[in-house]
Order: structure tokens, then C-alpha cells, then sequence
């Protein structure tokens, strides 16, 4: 007879796999009502935490070759193809019927090669030369922002989440984020296929547990450069008020968007991730 | 193998209880200080930084903004720090900046940070730099010949220096990391305290080794000073130095020393901070804790990434 190993589930921050500060945690269930684990319920703190470690790992990330941030991102998809019936599973854990959690896994693979692709092609797309009436070579590049935040959605735990996160890290940004509260799962799951991807530590931060608990701590703290959500009214006024005071970039995705839509597959998501560079080059008469 | 004069010295002294002394250390860190309590061991933290420069690309401009920084750490009602700390040829530019405004100049002396040099090159050294406008003085003790048993030659070495600082405040660095053992840095406390006046220091280390201040080493000389001033009525200053980055362990540093030595020592004249860049991680605390907003590094400004 063999003891059954039950797995800890923990939280992927800078690297590493944490419990949160506050040692607290909450229960989820199965779909039949049945325990099946005890998720991590993070705090400001972890918040704060998660995004020193991101601020740690992002100068690196950032000089990255475009190239290399590529073949990481499509090693990322390697690493979810090769798990993904244990990812299926993670998903449909939550309710979702099993062959709506495969196509999910399904699109979020697809979705991480796009933009593996794109990495080392959208600054073709948002970059420009600009004509100017003064002799000058004119041209603009995008630098990456920072550190961002993502405020996850509640369905599609894994497919919403990383559609947000994408664009922030092919352009080079680090990222905390939170995870849906309802169905924290795949993101568990997510932290350790990350972990194996050679994307380095702490440039993906993955925090579980209540949003209201940290949202004021996401729209407020003066480190993070930008908070990518989907967000109620009330929330989304919080953010801006907080965003305001920092001067931070909000992005507000609308909660019911169809994340299978092929309108995320797009390079205009990274935009929403850069800092346009302008450069007045002299070239004489 | 100990030597003989140092057996001599620790049977007199006692020894320590390394195991006890891990155990007591790790409390320390588990004390929730919170609120205004947080807020006055920030703002004593900042009071008690000998704000620290010292490399070979030092010029007299980053001295100038290091001392800048000392006198105006950041906007608003932010206390100046105790001193800044910099090499001897440094110490007359740092005085154009911060002398009579509050702000004293420590100079690390005798050949910092090894100590290999000619006694009398060390003596010379010290002089200088009082001379230049120093108003402490840290010295480097001779491990060497401390490990070697030389426990008179290290002594009256001390002495020397002691005598070239003149009205100079004496730091005396034990560089525990090359000490070896906890019963060593006792050891090498006592035998500096026998020699000093009250109102000089021990210090823990240069900041130039592998190891530097810990809550570990940093107890076991509270409580010599401890103990040294129970039998003796002279109260020897602390400075624990290189290491000591962030906010959080800068607190832990003074539950120590409130709960080893008492609030008589929670002042800048008992008790400093060798330091470059907690300055800047207490300011954004003490930002934190003003505004309720976690704050970026970059809104405080640069001096030096000493240490």
C-alpha cells in the first residue's frame, strides 16, 4: 500500500515557490464539493515583496536581446505543451468542462508562440522615422516601462492570464500578478512551468488570494509603472485614483471580452506596454 | 589552538554560548514593531547613520554630495544623520561641507582596512587626518598579531592610536568576520574597552570582507559592553557596520540593543550605523509610512554605493 502525496500549492515569486507572509491560505473544491487544496491568500506585503523581486530581475530582462526574449517565450509554450493534460485537469478542476479546458490550454499555447514571434518584430511595427522639417534623422523607438500589474479575471483562469501578462513581457517588463480567486489552479501550475522555461526569476510573479485585499496596494504603489485589469466600476475607479497619485498607466480590459477572440493576438497589446523614445539625430545640411 | 594569553583572557572574561547566542538573535527578528513605533525606530535609525564612502574612485565631488545627503537626507522633516565616514585624504574636503553644522567627520585610519602598514605610518595617518578636521577616528585592530596570542601588542596599539586621536572619538574595528569565533570577538572587545574612554566605540567590521555586521556578532558585543559596564561604570559605544541594508534589519539592530543594553544607548552617541545604502531604503520607509504608498527607489536621491 502506498501513501498518496498530496502537493503544497504555492505561489511562484522571484524564482522561488512562497507561501504568503501572512501564512494564511484558503480552500478550494472541487467541482463535486470535495477539499482539494489550500491556495495561498497573499497580502499587500506579498504584493510589495513580488514586486521587489520583480524590480530585481527586470534591468536583466529588459536587455535581453528581442531574439532571446523570444526563443524563452517559445520555450514557455514548449513547457505548457508538454504538461498540458495535467493543465487541462488544473482547469477543469474548477468546473470548466474538460473539453473546454483543452481548448483553453490549447489557445494559451497558441497565444504564448504569437507572441514569441512578435518579440523580435513588433518594434518594426510601433517604432517610426519621422520626417521633420529641420535636418535632423528623426525616429522613434519603444523602451520597455517598468514593472506592471496584472489584475487577472475570475473565468479562464489560465487563457486571461496570460493574455495580460504576454504583452507586458515581450516588451521587456517584469510582471506581478494576481491570479483569478476563484480558480487559482492552472496559475499554481503555471508558476512551475515558468520555473522550467529559462525565463528568469522574478521577471513573472504569480500572487493568489483575495483582490480586494490588494487592489489599493496594485493602484498605489509607486514602483509599478502600469496595472493591465479587468475591473468593476468600483474597482476601476480605485485604480485610476491610485494610478493618479503615482502616475501610473491604467489598461482596462472589459470583464465579459471573449479571450479566445484572435483580437488579442495583436502588437498593439505591447504598445500599451512601452515608452516611446524620440531621437533628434543631426545629419547636416 | 588557543594561545596562551588568550586563555589567559577568556578564563577571565568568560566565554560565549554560541548556540544561546543563535537562539536569542533569532527573536529578535520575530518582534512586530508597528506604527509609531516603527516610525521612531526609523527616524532614531536615520539619526544614528555614519553615512559611508569609501573607495579608490572617491573624489572630493562625491564627498561633496555624500555630505549634502548627510545634511539633508530628503524633503520634508527628515533628521540629519550623525556623521559621514571617508578615507583620511577625503576628510578636509568633507569639512568645507559639514563642519559646525551638525554633521560629524569619521575617518577610517591605520591603514584601513588591513592594517599592514608600519606602526608609525598608522600613528602618522591618524594624526593627519584629526589635524585635516576628522572628529572620529576608526581604526583597524592587528588581527594578526591578535590571532598570533600578541594580545599586549595588539593593546598597545590601541593606546597609541588612542593618544594620536587627541580629543578625537576612537572607533576601534575588530573585523570579527577575521576573528573567527564569537569567543575571539568577545575577547578582542574586552581587550579594546580596558583601553578606551568612555564614549569611544568597537565596531564590528570594514565592510570590506565577505562577512560583515550580523545580529550575531553585533550581540555578542552589546553584551561585552554589557557586562564591561557593570563592572566597570565606563560606557563603551557600538557600531556595527557594512551589511546592514534595509530598514527592517536596521530595527532588528536596535531591539537588540534596547533589550541587551537599554534606552541609554538608543542615541547616536552610544549606538551607529555604518552604512551607505540604508539611508536611502530608511527615507522610503519612513515615505511608506507618511504617504501609505509603497514607494519607488528612484524618488530618493544617489550618493554612493559604498559598503
Amino acid at each position: 500500500m502506498s501513501l498518496k502525496i498530496t502537493k503544497t500549492p504555492k505561489c511562484y515569486v522571484g524564482g522561488a515557490f512562497i507561501r504568503s507572509e501572512s501564512g494564511r491560505v484558503y480552500e478550494i473544491h472541487r467541482s463535486s464539493g470535495e477539499f482539494h487544496a489550500n491556495i495561498p491568500r497573499c497580502t499587500r506585503k506579498d504584493v510589495r515583496n513580488a514586486v521587489e523581486a520583480a524590480a530585481k530581475a527586470g534591468a536583466g530582462w529588459a536587455k535581453r536581446t528581442p531574439y532571446n526574449r523570444a526563443q524563452i517565450l517559445y520555450r514557455l509554450a514548449e513547457m505548457l505543451e508538454a504538461r498540458a493534460p495535467e493543465m487541462t485537469a488544473a482547469i477543469a478542476l474548477h468546473g470548466t468542462a474538460p473539453d473546454a479546458a483543452a481548448k483553453e490550454v490549447r489557445a494559451t499555447i497558441d497565444r504564448i508562440v504569437h507572441f514569441a514571434g512578435w518579440a523580435d518584430k513588433y518594434e518594426q511595427v510601433l517604432g517610426s522615422v519621422n520626417p521633420v522639417a529641420s535636418p535632423h534623422f528623426n525616429f522613434t523607438v519603444t523602451e520597455p516601462m517598468g514593472i506592471v500589474g496584472i489584475l487577472a479575471p475570475e473565468n479562464a483562469p489560465l487563457l486571461a492570464l496570460m493574455t495580460l501578462i504576454l504583452p507586458a513581457i515581450t516588451a521587456g517588463n517584469s510582471v506581478v500578478a494576481l491570479a483569478s480567486h476563484a480558480a487559482p489552479y492552472p496559475s499554481i501550475l503555471l508558476g512551475e512551468m515558468l520555473a522550467t522555461s529559462d525565463l528568469p526569476g522574478g521577471v513573472v510573479n504569480l500572487l493568489t488570494g483575495e483582490r480586494k485585499e490588494m487592489l489599493p496596494t496594485f493602484a498605489t504603489h509607486e514602483h509599478l509603472r502600469a496595472v493591465a485589469a479587468t475591473a468593476t466600476k468600483d474597482e476601476a475607479t480605485a485604480l485610476q485614483q491610485g494610478a493618479a497619485e503615482s502616475v501610473k498607466r491604467v489598461i482596462l480590459h472589459d470583464p465579459k471580452s471573449d479571450w479566445f477572440s484572435s483580437s488579442h493576438d495583436s502588437p498593439y497589446a505591447i504598445r500599451d506596454f512601452t515608452e516611446a523614445k524620440t531621437v533628434w539625430h543631426p545629419i547636416g545640411a | 589552538m588557543t594561545a596562551p594569553a588568550l586563555r589567559r583572557l577568556l578564563d577571565e572574561i568568560g566565554p560565549v554560548d554560541a548556540v544561546g547566542i543563535e537562539e536569542r538573535v533569532a527573536k529578535f527578528t520575530t518582534r512586530s514593531i508597528k506604527k509609531q513605533s516603527k516610525l521612531f525606530g526609523l527616524r532614531l535609525a536615520v539619526t544614528m547613520v555614519d553615512l559611508t564612502t569609501l573607495e579608490g574612485k572617491d573624489t572630493p565631488g562625491k564627498v561633496a554630495s555624500l555630505c549634502q545627503k548627510a545634511l539633508f537626507p530628503h524633503e520634508g522633516d527628515i533628521p540629519k544623520v550623525a556623521a559621514v565616514c571617508v578615507y583620511p585624504s577625503m576628510v578636509k574636503h568633507a569639512a568645507k561641507h559639514v563642519k559646525g553644522k551638525g554633521v560629524k567627520i569619521a575617518s577610517v585610519a591605520t591603514a584601513f582596512p588591513s592594517g599592514q602598514a608600519p606602526l608609525k605610518t598608522r600613528l602618522a595617518e591618524v594624526r593627519q587626518a584629526v589635524a585635516d578636521g576628522a572628529d572620529e577616528i576608526d581604526m583597524v585592530i592587528n588581527r594578526g598579531a591578535f590571532l598570533e596570542g600578541e594580545l599586549a601588542l595588539v593593546q598597545d596599539e590601541i593606546v597609541q592610536v588612542r593618544e594620536a586621536c587627541g580629543d578625537a572619538t576612537l572607533k576601534v574595528i575588530l573585523e570579527t568576520s577575521e576573528l573567527e569565533t564569537y569567543d575571539h570577538i568577545r575577547a578582542a572587545s574586552f581587550l579594546a574597552m580596558r583601553v578606551l574612554r568612555p564614549g569611544d566605540f568597537i565596531k564590528t567590521s570594514t565592510g570590506k570582507t565577505s562577512a560583515n555586521a550580523t545580529l550575531g556578532n553585533n550581540q555578542v558585543m552589546i553584551e561585552a559592553i554589557r557586562d564591561f559596564y557593570l563592572a566597570t561604570g565606563t560606557e563603551i559605544a557600538m557600531k556595527p557596520a557594512g551589511g546592514i541594508r534595509t530598514a527592517k534589519q536596521a530595527l532588528q539592530f536596535l531591539i537588540a540593543v534596547k533589550e541587551t543594553l537599554g534606552d541609554a544607548w538608543l542615541n547616536n552617541a552610544r549606538y551607529r550605523f555604518g552604512a551607505s545604502s540604508l539611508l536611502n531604503d530608511l527615507l522610503r520607509q519612513l515615505e511608506t509610512q507618511r504617504t501609505g504608498a509603497y514607494q519607488a527607489p528612484y524618488t530618493f536621491s544617489d550618493d554612493s554605493t559604498g559598503y
